[in-house]
């Protein structure tokens, strides 16, 4: 290396951060459309951090400014309507393939051995989304908002003994207030942002060690010197993966092959979210529910009290017990219980294709039940639905339940040496 | 230096040993020590901060109310605190009605702490005609909808009037005691009051005991 790159690779290691971590990132050829989440998620965290840096120029923190300067960011300011409804809308799609990015992880048990910090520290940055997401839905300061945050502090009132202070503390004031407001924008544009990034940095660390799983959860990392040298992987792969061990003909290089994929989903995931951004932007009140259109007012509760889609799962198990302080319980435990998962499952066989049927319909009706909470969180209470949220608690916990009893003993397939031509 | 061999050099360097233990693991605790008192003191003003500022403290002083103009039945609403208060004067047969239904109440003795001690009976007032209450759903902190005259027997069979919470259905008498089978889990709170005159009353404060 010479010229000016040189210069620089001299005094900071630039091309060899890139080449270890991206161009020469070793990656399993079978990886499928499953596998471009990540990279979503990725480019969404950077479209919230710039537009988000672009409404706080207009946005004032107070509960006399708030909702004002949200409908003057709307009407008043060139593409402001734009740059709001890439951040509202990029809100719901960062859930989105979040929630594909995590269940991805469960069919194919990329959170088993040895990647379960990988899976822990995913974890972590989606409780961090959800502290993020919350504060942003309080800053315009509509109905929603407000009411919204009444009810999520007041969960922490379910604390014995120190409860009710805990409360006060949170708020700044004897209720949801201005107090309280401007601490979240605080919270939502400065600590949480960096804490989440800092993550994402983290949780990409620890993927690189630990290496990408595959569909079929095939190693493609093997112990040096246990492959001949036909079976080893013709690309350049960085030094860093191959002086460790032996790299099967299995992988290619994450440039170009794999990003030129991803390229391909961000092509179609954009599409769909500028269809939704110009045409739909409320999705009809679930990305913004209507009465956050009204500005917040403490004396009147709205009708019908939902957070926005992506908490109402949780919000329903939350519901489904009659009792405060253990509704507030399951509710933590719900997300509690997918931080244990790697140690719940105690497979050994990571990919649902190998595992037992039992495995399979375990995880689809998961799935469905994660989808029928959201449901009957998201919808006006009715009695029916009550027992309803109660069953589909229970199926919830199930899952867990069942996976660590069979999981022990399991009735597998033979899991192939190298991934299948 | 130079009659030191090289390993001998390198293991007293790696062993990593200090010449005196104690007096290195004092010095060890004893920096921690201070190091971690001055990590709590410092912490003190940014979770202090977050209290409620003296501005909003004032804000929450008790409030004089005039009730002479509230007419049999009605309820009015008034800020203390931030929050809702609601006056009711409840008229002879709404307190007839509350005798009636305590069978299906989860407190109808008002055991719980969630009144002051004059309130602690079936009417949860000083003066059984005025209700006063801190219009928030001991749940998940809604405001409930006051319900009157047969309305609310949509949701309790034979009681005309109450309160009911649209977040998530929790229901409560006027007397503000929450039903069995919702998820609100106390009677509404009942904010310390006096009566100035008939006609005037402070939320906030009670009355000094005499």
């Amino acid at each position: 290396m010479n010229g000016f790159l040189g210069w620089i690779e001299e005094r900071i290691p630039l091309m060899r951060v890139a080449n270890m971590h991206a161009i020469q990132y070793p990656a399993p050829r079978n990886m499928n459309f499953w596998y471009v989440f990540g990279f979503l998620a990725t480019i969404v965290l950077v479209n919230q951090i710039v537009t988000g840096i672009w409404l706080t120029m207009n946005f004032v923190p107070t509960s006399e400014g708030a909702f004002a300067s949200v409908e003057y960011i709307m009407r008043e300011i060139d593409y402001g309507w734009v740059i709001r409804y890439m951040h509202s809308t990029g809100a719901s799609a960062f859930f989105i393939v979040v929630y594909m990015h995590m269940f991805r992880g469960m069919i194919y048990g990329s959170y088993q051995k040895p990647r379960e910090l990988l899976w822990v520290f995913g974890m972590f940055i989606y409780l961090a989304l959800m502290a993020e997401a919350f504060m942003g839905y309080v800053l315009p300061w509509g109905q929603m908002s407000y009411w919204g945050a009444q009810v999520i502090v007041s969960l922490f009132s379910a604390i014995p003994v120190i409860g009710p202070d805990l409360v006060i503390w949170i708020q700044g004031d004897y209720v949801i207030s201005g107090a309280t407001l401007s601490r979240f924008f605080a919270l939502h544009v400065i600590a949480l942002p960096l804490v989440i990034v800092i993550l994402v940095f983290l949780h990409i660390i620890a993927l690189h060690e630990v290496g990408s799983n595959n569909p079929d959860g095939v190693a493609i990392k093997h112990k040096k010197g246990s492959l001949p040298e036909s079976e080893k992987t013709k690309y350049e792969i960085h030094e860093y993966y191959t002086s460790k061990y032996d790299i099967a003909d299995d992988v290619l290089p994450f440039f170009p092959h794999i990003v030129l994929k991803d390229l391909v989903a961000f092509c179609i995931f954009l599409a769909a979210f500028t269809y939704i951004m110009f045409f739909a932007p409320e999705m009809g009140g679930k990305f913004l529910e209507h009465p956050n259109f009204e500005i917040a007012n403490p004396l009147k509760t709205p009708e019908h009290i939902f957070p926005v889609w992506y908490f109402t799962p949780f919000y329903a198990i939350l519901k489904a017990v009659p009792d405060k302080l253990f509704g507030v319980l399951a509710m933590f435990g719900a997300i509690a219980a997918l931080f244990a998962l790697p140690w719940v499952d105690r497979g050994r066989v990571k990919s649902w294709r190998y595992r037992c049927g039992l495995h399979k319909v375990n995880l689809i009706v998961f799935a469905i039940v994660f989808i029928f909470l959201g449901y009957l969180g998201g919808t006006p209470q009715e009695n029916w639905k009550i027992i309803a949220s109660q069953v589909a608690t229970v199926m919830y916990f199930g899952f867990f339940v069942a996976l660590f009893l069979y999981s022990k003993n399991e009735n597998t397939k033979p899991v192939p040496e190298r991934i299948p031509k | 230096m130079s009659n030191v061999s090289v390993d001998a050099t390198e293991s007293a360097h790696n062993d990593n040993q200090p010449e005196n233990n104690t007096r290195r693991r004092f010095l060890t605790v004893a920096t921690s020590v201070v190091g971690g008192v001055g990590v709590v003191g410092a912490a003190v003003p940014f979770i202090a901060s977050w209290n409620p500022s003296a501005k909003a403290k004032a804000a929450g002083a008790d409030i004089e109310v005039d009730i002479s103009g509230i007419e049999p039945g009605q309820l009015v609403r008034v800020m203390w605190r931030s929050k809702p208060v609601w006056i009711v004067r409840r008229t002879p047969e709404i307190l007839e009605e509350l005798g009636g239904h305590e069978d299906q109440l989860k407190d109808p003795n008002s055991e719980a702490e969630q009144q002051p001690t004059f309130a602690q009976n079936r009417f949860r007032s000083m003066k059984e005609e005025y209700l006063i209450l801190v219009g928030i759903c001991t749940h998940l902190g809604c405001s409930p909808q006051h319900l009157k005259d047969g309305a609310f027997e949509e949701y309790v069979e034979g009681v005309p009037d109450g309160f009911f919470c649209p977040c998530h259905g929790s229901k409560f008498d006027m007397a503000g005691r929450v039903f069995e089978n919702v998820p609100a889990p106390l009677n509404l709170v009942v904010p310390p009051y006096q009566f100035v005159d008939d006609t005037t009353i402070i939320i906030g404060s009670e009355a000094e005991v005499a």
